[in-house]
This record gives structure tokens, C-alpha cells and sequence, in this order.
């Protein structure tokens, strides 16, 4: 970098062997996000990846806004997930606020939390099939994600933006027969996904473009800071949800998914598996959910916490979320800083393309099981 | 900061504006009482906003801040122990001493996040790194928040001027893109970092770092 530039601006010098090529921000492969890839021939040599294009200052929004007030607007980074993106901002400020959480709201919100992890890897199932040419792994996905979207839909009375996990419990409570129908479409679902393993899975088109790509090995996958199911492809068996168990995970019954190979099959395998212990989950919670009760601690008029700060975190689609909230007697935080596993995991991109076939850079990029509106958020 | 008490969270929470100078005429025609009754009678719990009760302090926890208190004395301030929690703030030029003990001897192994906050009442910014650990079982709930304060310019100039702190790259290695961020949003200058360029804003932003203080939001 010559010190006369801005930061963030540079003079390269021009190699005729070595092109550059911008994969984005445009380009339906790469999300909102511009890869700045140079490439030798078909092998790529470096990547610097430049994601911000969805940068929408939610941090800063947030310092505008009450505790309350911040709920829609913090679930926009990712709206197919956005239980889960609520829900550790939700346990912090019940920390701040020293808010207690009724019993039945606790397993609303695991419930609502899984139904919504599963619209999410469904919605990043059918991304990965497409980039791939699979278009039957686009068609499957994407309708099999309905069930979940209805579900939540009956629950909190919107399709994406559920805007359900409230400080304090769960916005409403459930409709009436809503454990019976719940019940009904996870089991069908249950065994609709098997289906997926031999048309997907078993294909040998997709292990010849994904087995042995982008190897990231138990190591690095540590030293990088990776999260989430790039960090469990990699045989890390870290999953916030049994490490540090929030709400009621701990009674629940599931198991975390590992896999040694740290591959690009092996990351596109992790999140599918992780569908089925979601299915476990739900139906675990559903059993043991008290079936009557309150389901929201009513707060005080325009809470305020103290002098103060919490982290508080949780596992999503995409690997630990965590949130970072100062208070300082005020209504609105001082600062909340979201630590999201999409810009977690970025760092591994310029690592697992190099050397990489430039075919094979969407398989790569998917299996990060990057979300480019949450990184930037 | 009256207005607050009168308006009801249940069914304005998510719609009203908080403000200070309020217009609220509903504010003016009830008596503070009134609005006690009030809010009494829908069930509305009145009591201070954090209830101050003091929490037992953990023992491993306990453990892991009288180690690395006991190794570096004054040279660091334990800010708090809690469950799960330890927060310790030293001074930048004990900070990659620090996260090399943290690293080699606590066993933390990756960083969770790096945060800024601007405060510029003392003219200072504080840059956190909330530190996690994947190889140590005992460690899995545990995160280390290392915490140092680096001076603030009221005319910031990123890059070359007082507002900066040695990088932790070299020592946690997945810091890198935390610290771009950080850099370009608060202006704080990672020295030793590699590739100090900025990630999320346009090339092109000519403002001051936005997450400042005083880069105010339009219309609020």
C-alpha cells in the first residue's frame, strides 16, 4: 500500500500471465459481495474478497433505537433466519434488564428457532444446488421450505419477518393445534429428506466437483476463527447450543454433527445432517413443552439498563452469533456489536480459493455457508 | 425522561419514537401517581430497572483472572468475573504480552469478535476482542474479553494520527478481518497488521469513521 492513496486504495502492476477478474457484485455466484480473484490460466492464484455492498449500519442504527424498537430492524441482516439473528440480542438484554423468561416461552422459542434454522439451510440448499446445475436440488428445497415458512407463519402471522422473539418471551403465544400440525409436517419432512440423500448426496456429479476441494484442515479451521458448520466439517465438534446451552438446549435431545474430511462435500453435508437433529429437536421440545402458561415477562415502560455490557451468543444456519451490548442507564444501548459467523467464516475465502480451479469457486464459496447480507449487516 | 413511564409498551413499543423533550400530551395530563396507579393496575412491574443483587463469583473463573492478575500485577485491571465472563483492560503496550499469555497458558485459541466503542467524553475508544476457545473442553462456555483504550482525535485522520494500538494478528490469527473492520469504522490503526485496508465502506468515503459518536444518522 503507498502511503499518498486513501486506505483502501491501491495501484497494481499488470502481469500478462496473471488476470483479474471481479466475480461480483453483480454476478449471481457470488451474492452481494465482489471477489477480486486473479487467476493463472484456470487456477486461482489469489483472492482478496470486498463485501460491504449491504453494509446498512445496523450497529449504529441500533444506538438510535430503544430495546424494544431495535427488534424489527436487527432481524434484517438475514430474514430467513431471523429467529435465531434475534435471539442472542433477546438473551442479552434480558441479562441487562434482569428479565426472567417464562418456562413455555423457552421452548417456543427453541421451536422457532429450529423451524427457522431449517428455512435457512433449506433456502441455502437450493442456492448450492443451482450454483452446481442441479436444478431439481433448486425445485426440492425450495418447496419443502414452505412447510416451515407456514408454520412460522401460524405462529407469528408473517412469512419471513417474523420479528417473534421478544425481551422476555415470545410475542404471542401459539394458535390453537399448532403442536398436532407441527408435529404432522416435521415428520413428513422427516422423510422427505432422506429423499434428498440419493438424488443430492449420492450424486456423482456433485462429489466429483466438491470431494477433495477447498480442504481446510482441523487446525486451521481453529487458527482462522471458522464457526458453525465450516467449523464442524472440519472435526471441531463446537456447537454453541451444547457448549454453552441457552434457554432450554440443555434438556432437549440432539446430537452435534462432525465430520473429519473438511472438505466442500463435507460442508455441504454438515448443514443438511444438522436438518434432521433440527427435526429431533422440535419434536423433543413439543413433548416436553408445558402445555398452558405465560409466554411473555411484560417489561416496564421503555427499559433501561444499567452501567453495563454482556455477550451473549447462539448457534444459527451459519455458526455463533454473538452480541456485544453496552449500556450505560439509558433506553438505547450504547453500542451493540454483532459478531455474525458470515464474516466469521470470510476469512477462510482467500485461504480455501488459492490454488483452487476457477470451476470450482462457487462449491467452494456456497460451502461456506456464507450469507453476504449478514456479513455486512 | 418522564416520557417514558406514561406510554404503554405493550401496544406503542414497537411504533413510538422514544424522546426526551416530549410532546406526548397524554405525559402532561397524567400525574406521575396516576401513571403509577395506572400501570399498577395493567399488571406493569415499577420496580428499579436492574434489580441489584449480588451474584456469587465463580470459581474456575475466579481461577483463570487471579492467573493471569497474578503474572502481569498492575499492569492489568480485572474488570469483572462473572459466570462465563471475564473481562480484563490493559494498556496497548502490554496488550500482545497479554494475548500471548491468554494464548499459550489459558488455552484461548480464536477471537469471537472485535469491538469498538467510541467514547468521547474522555476522548478515548475502547477496542475489546472477546476471545474463545475450541481445543480446551473446560473452556467452551468461557469467553475472555481483553479490553485496552487507545487516545481519540476530535479530527480524526486514520492511519496517521494518535488513534492506534499494536495489532493482535500474529497472535490470534483470526482477528484479521475483525480489525479491518474496526480500523475503518472507528479509525483506530492496527500497527503490524498485514492488510490495514478498509472491507465493508466504499474506497471513496471521505466522512469521518461512522461509527463515531459524532458521525450523527440524518433525521435523527
Amino acid at each position: 500500500m503507498t502511503t499518498q492513496l486513501p486506505p483502501g486504495m491501491n495501484i497494481e502492476t499488470v502481469d500478462d500471465k496473471i488476470m483479474t477478474l471481479n466475480v461480483g457484485p453483480q454476478h449471481p455466484g457470488s451474492g452481494h459481495m465482489r471477489l477480486i480473484i486473479k487467476v493463472d490460466g484456470d487456477y486461482i492464484v489469489s483472492c482478496d474478497p470486498d463485501p460491504g455492498y449491504v453494509h446498512r449500519g445496523e450497529e449504529k442504527m441500533a444506538e438510535y433505537r430503544n430495546y424494544i424498537q431495535n427488534i424489527p430492524h436487527l432481524e434484517r441482516p438475514v430474514i430467513h433466519d431471523s429467529s435465531n439473528i434475534l435471539y442472542p440480542y433477546c438473551l442479552g438484554v434480558e441479562e441487562l434488564l434482569g428479565i426472567e423468561v417464562p418456562e413455555r416461552a423457552k421452548y417456543i422459542r427453541v421451536i422457532a428457532a429450529e423451524l427457522n434454522r431449517c428455512i435457512y439451510i433449506l433456502y441455502w440448499l437450493a442456492i448450492y444446488g443451482i450454483f452446481l446445475g442441479h436444478s431439481t436440488m433448486f425445485m426440492w428445497p425450495a418447496g419443502d421450505r414452505e412447510l416451515f415458512i407456514d408454520l412460522l407463519e401460524a405462529m407469528s402471522g408473517a412469512r419471513v419477518t417474523h420479528a417473534y422473539l421478544v425481551p422476555g418471551g415470545v410475542r404471542n403465544d401459539l394458535p390453537s393445534n399448532f403442536e398436532e400440525r407441527c408435529l404432522r409436517q416435521v415428520e413428513y419432512f422427516e422423510k422427505r429428506l432422506k429423499e434428498y440423500e440419493a438424488v443430492f448426496y449420492q450424486n456423482p456429479l456433485l462429489k466429483a466437483r466438491t470431494e477433495g476441494s477447498g480442504i481446510l484442515s482441523r487446525t486451521d479451521a481453529i487458527r482462522l476463527g471458522t464457526t458453525g458448520s465450516v467449523l464442524r466439517a472440519s472435526g471441531v465438534d463446537f456447537d454453541v447450543r451444547k457448549k454453552e446451552p441457552y434457554d432450554v438446549y440443555e434438556n432437549l435431545d440432539f446430537q452435534t454433527i462432525v465430520m473429519k474430511e473438511g472438505d466442500s462435500y463435507a460442508r455441504s453435508r454438515v448443514p443438511y445432517l444438522e436438518m434432521f437433529e433440527s427435526c429431533r429437536i422440535i419434536k423433543d421440545a413439543l413433548r416436553k413443552m408445558p402445555k398452558s402458561g405465560s409466554v411473555r415477562t411484560k417489561l416496564k415502560p421503555n427499559p433501561k439498563g444499567g452501567n453495563d455490557e454482556v455477550y451473549r451468543r447462539i448457534e444459527s444456519g451459519r455458526g455463533a452469533i454473538g452480541y456485544y451490548i453496552v449500556s450505560n442507564n439509558r433506553p438505547e444501548p450504547y453500542r451493540v456489536k454483532i459478531s455474525v459467523g458470515s464474516f466469521r467464516n470470510l476469512i477462510c475465502m482467500p485461504y480455501l480459493l488459492k490454488g483452487e480451479k476457477l470451476g470450482n469457486m462457487p462449491a467452494v464459496y456456497w460451502g461456506l455457508n456464507y450469507w453476504p447480507v449478514e456479513a455486512d449487516r | 425522561m418522564n416520557s417514558g413511564i406514561e406510554k404503554d409498551v405493550e401496544a406503542k413499543d414497537t411504533t413510538e419514537e422514544h424522546s426526551d423533550n416530549s410532546e406526548n400530551t397524554k405525559s402532561d395530563s397524567m400525574s406521575k401517581g396516576d401513571a403509577k396507579k395506572f400501570y399498577e393496575e395493567k399488571g406493569l412491574d415499577l420496580s428499579p430497572d436492574v434489580p441489584v443483587k449480588p451474584k456469587p463469583i465463580p470459581t474456575f473463573e475466579k481461577s483463570l483472572a487471579d492467573k493471569i492478575s497474578s503474572k502481569f500485577g498492575d499492569k492489568l485491571r480485572v474488570d469483572y468475573v462473572r459466570a462465563d465472563r471475564i473481562r480484563v483492560t490493559t494498556k496497548r503496550e502490554d496488550i500482545i504480552d497479554v494475548a500471548k499469555f491468554i494464548r499459550d497458558e489459558l488455552k484461548y485459541d480464536h477471537a469471537e469478535s472485535v469491538s469498538g466503542v467510541d467514547y468521547p467524553d474522555s476522548s478515548e475508544i475502547e477496542v475489546i476482542y472477546h476471545l474463545g476457545s475450541y481445543t480446551d473442553e473446560k473452556l467452551g462456555r468461557q469467553i475472555f474479553a481483553l479490553a485496552t483504550r487507545v487516545p481519540r482525535e476530535d479530527i480524526p485522520n486514520p492511519g496517521s494520527d494518535a488513534t492506534r494500538t499494536p495489532s493482535l494478528r500474529d497472535v490470534f490469527y483470526s482477528v484479521e478481518f475483525h480489525e479491518r473492520e474496526c480500523f475503518e469504522m472507528f479509525g483506530v490503526y492496527f500497527e503490524g497488521h498485514p492488510d490495514m485496508r478498509r472491507l465493508l465502506l466504499p474506497e471513496d468515503w471521505a466522512d469521518i469513521p461512522p461509527f463515531r459518536k459524532d458521525f450523527k444518522i440524518k433525521g435523527r
